[in-house]
């Protein structure tokens, strides 16, 4: 066990390391940033001066071991564009994603879960082939599309809802939250509804094959024979065995509610870290999306390193190697 | 000709077209791809004004509802744009470049994520290992996330979309056609392939290649209704297509600018036409999952 979490350790540093080269190495194709610092008139000399001063004139390699250095350092770069450290302006951000993503997996898990199981437990019934129609119709949906048309109909049409922001916040240990203040909550309604719907079909068909895979095998006949009800047997001896694979792609449906959310927030303007990043790719405030996107990777190397130490508590047969 | 017919006859005896009647499912997608294709080929001979052409816009018909509300116009169906645009005919032109990006990155991806699968699955070894290493790694980040990234630091065009989709897309077809590849090398065919002497690259080509095609074309099936999404949000984010080819998604987005003020037509449709054209791929792809590929259920 301790071999392994070392190992994967290492191995996490290394895809870090190789995401901060890729994105430093794209990032220094877009384009001389220089330009966004001086002002319009600024002759040669102050533009080569402002060049030298962002050490853009140095080689590539040079800059990239300033890069790398400083964020070593902790020091992760300045906003071209709000003149604060990058780091910190996305850190104010996340609370905001955190919460959208958080009420969205609740809401996708509560309802695929007891809807997989109806619709793994009886396939033939008309209800689960519904269901079945729905998720699939939920896959096809753009989500953007799900989020104007929830804005057009129940903010524009009947005024039911707030179509942007994010309400009033509650402070909790120094960090702003929506979901405690009924505006905060009428708020979020829209975005998480948005953000959860391609999540739930897919957590949903899951959790049916899985359903349907383990319905089939002796010890759920042997344990009606004995004599356990039906729905005994359904949640407490197929639905665990069920969920193996849900848990599988729960860290990667957590990793798309995250990209995804980067649209959710753009249509609601919910001042989350993907809303900031779409605003950085329209400024070109380059150090913003350098920050956004290897925190974000750092968020997804983690989210599946815990993955995978859930999965062998939740399935003895897997050993870490 | 002779032998067309012979062909065609062999595919309505099949169990495959046999199943396909017998599956609504199957049907209604059939329908809605057949649907697209006759919008895609005959759409713009069909809708009286060319969206791109300056000469056929009427500003004074700007923002001109449905036929079916008051104040609409029975020549703009599906109602018009900010510039005097027939939406109905934007949708038209949208989809030809929706479907375009889509089935271009559909052949790209699976071309380069087939060769590098067929590769290290025939080779095996360190190539093997480290392809499937960047494939693990790329898996574990959203595909939206990386064509995201890819377009902030390229631009907006057609081809930048087409590399962005092909860069994000190529994964899941080299680990299908790898898993294959693998299955199909220990059969006897190939070592009797092996033992007549025959180059690698020809087993590869000829004899392991077109054992592997029902894998690939299941997962190429699926793959484009994922190609139309992302492109479609790339495009709605403002990072995808550049405004002068506008795909559904950029449609959508220009509908959006205007619709707190409750001109809807010019978003809600070209967004029903993206879920419609996706549900009915979503459709005949499962349909060909089921009955072509029985393990990936």
């Amino acid at each position: 066990m301790i071999s392994y979490l070392i190992k994967r350790i290492f191995q996490m540093v290394a895809v870090l390391w190789i995401v901060s080269i890729i994105v430093f190495t794209m990032m220094s194709f877009t384009g001389d940033p220089t330009y966004m610092m001086v002002p319009l008139d600024a002759t040669q000399e102050e533009i080569a001066h402002a060049r030298a001063l962002l050490g853009l004139d140095k080689p590539y390699v040079v800059q990239y071991g300033i890069f790398l250095k400083n964020m070593l350092h902790g020091d992760l770069g300045r906003s071209f564009v709000f003149r604060q450290p990058a780091f910190g302006l996305i850190m104010e951000r996340v609370p905001a994603t955190v919460e959208m993503v958080m009420v969205s997996m609740i809401l996708a898990l509560v309802l695929a879960i007891p809807l997989g199981v109806f619709a793994g437990a009886y396939p033939r019934m008309k209800t689960s082939r519904a269901i079945m129609a729905g998720s699939l119709l939920g896959i096809s949906l753009p989500n953007f599309w799900l989020g104007i048309m929830l804005i057009f109909v129940l903010a524009v049409q009947f005024h039911l809802l707030p179509s942007s922001g994010r309400g009033d916040t509650v402070s909790l240990a120094g960090v702003n939250l929506s979901v405690f203040t009924r505006d905060g909550l009428l708020h979020i309604i829209m975005p998480a509804v948005t953000l959860c719907f391609a999540t739930l079909a897919m957590l949903l068909r899951i959790t049916r094959a899985g359903m349907m895979e383990v319905m089939k095998q002796d010890y759920i006949k042997f344990a009606r024979a004995k004599g356990a009800t039906f729905h005994n047997v359904l949640f407490k001896h197929a639905l665990k065995n069920a969920l193996i694979p849900v848990v599988t792609i729960f860290g990667l449906q957590l990793g798309d509610l995250i990209a995804f959310a980067t649209i959710t927030e753009y249509i609601f303007a919910w001042p989350g870290m993907g809303k900031l990043l779409i605003d950085s790719i329209y400024m070109g405030d380059r150090p913003v999306i350098v920050v956004y996107l290897m925190f974000v990777a750092f968020l997804f190397v983690l989210i599946n390193f815990v993955v995978d130490i859930i999965y062998t508590f939740i399935d003895p047969r897997i050993t870490l190697r | 000709m002779l032998l067309f017919s012979k062909k065609s006859e062999a595919f309505l005896e099949s169990e495959l077209f046999h199943n396909f009647r017998g599956s609504y499912s199957a049907i209604s997608g059939a329908g809605i791809i057949a649907f697209f294709v006759f919008i895609v080929v005959l759409g713009p001979s069909l809708v009286w004004q060319n969206p791109y052409d300056i000469a056929s816009l009427e500003l004074l018909d700007a923002y001109k509802p449905p036929f079916w509300i008051p104040g609409g116009d029975v020549h703009y169906i599906l109602g018009t744009d900010g510039q005097g645009r027939d939406v109905l005919a934007s949708i038209v032109y949208g989809t030809r470049i929706s479907l375009l990006i889509s089935l271009a990155a559909m052949v790209c991806s699976s071309v380069i994520g087939a060769a590098l699968g067929l590769i290290s699955g025939y080779y095996g070894g360190r190539l093997d290992g480290f392809i499937m290493r960047v494939a693990d790694v790329q898996l574990s980040f959203p595909s939206l996330l990386i064509a995201l990234f890819l377009m902030s630091a390229f631009g907006n065009g057609l081809g930048k979309v087409l590399i962005s989709l092909t860069c994000v897309g190529w994964v899941i077809y080299a680990r299908t056609v790898r898993g294959s590849t693998l299955s199909e090398k220990q059969k006897e065919y190939v070592q009797a392939a092996q033992a007549a002497g025959l180059p690698n690259h020809k087993i590869i080509v000829r004899h392991i290649l077109p054992n592997v095609m029902t894998p690939l074309i299941v997962v190429a099936t699926i793959q484009i209704g994922t190609f139309i999404l992302i492109e479609a949000s790339l495009s709605f984010l403002g990072v995808g297509v550049p405004i002068t080819q506008p795909s559904l998604g950029l449609l959508v987005k220009n509908g959006f600018d205007v619709l707190l003020s409750g001109l809807w037509w010019t978003s809600v449709f070209p967004g029903a036409f993206i879920m419609l054209l996706v549900f009915g791929i979503n459709l005949l792809g499962d349909f060909l999952r089921d009955e072509l590929n029985p393990r990936l259920r």
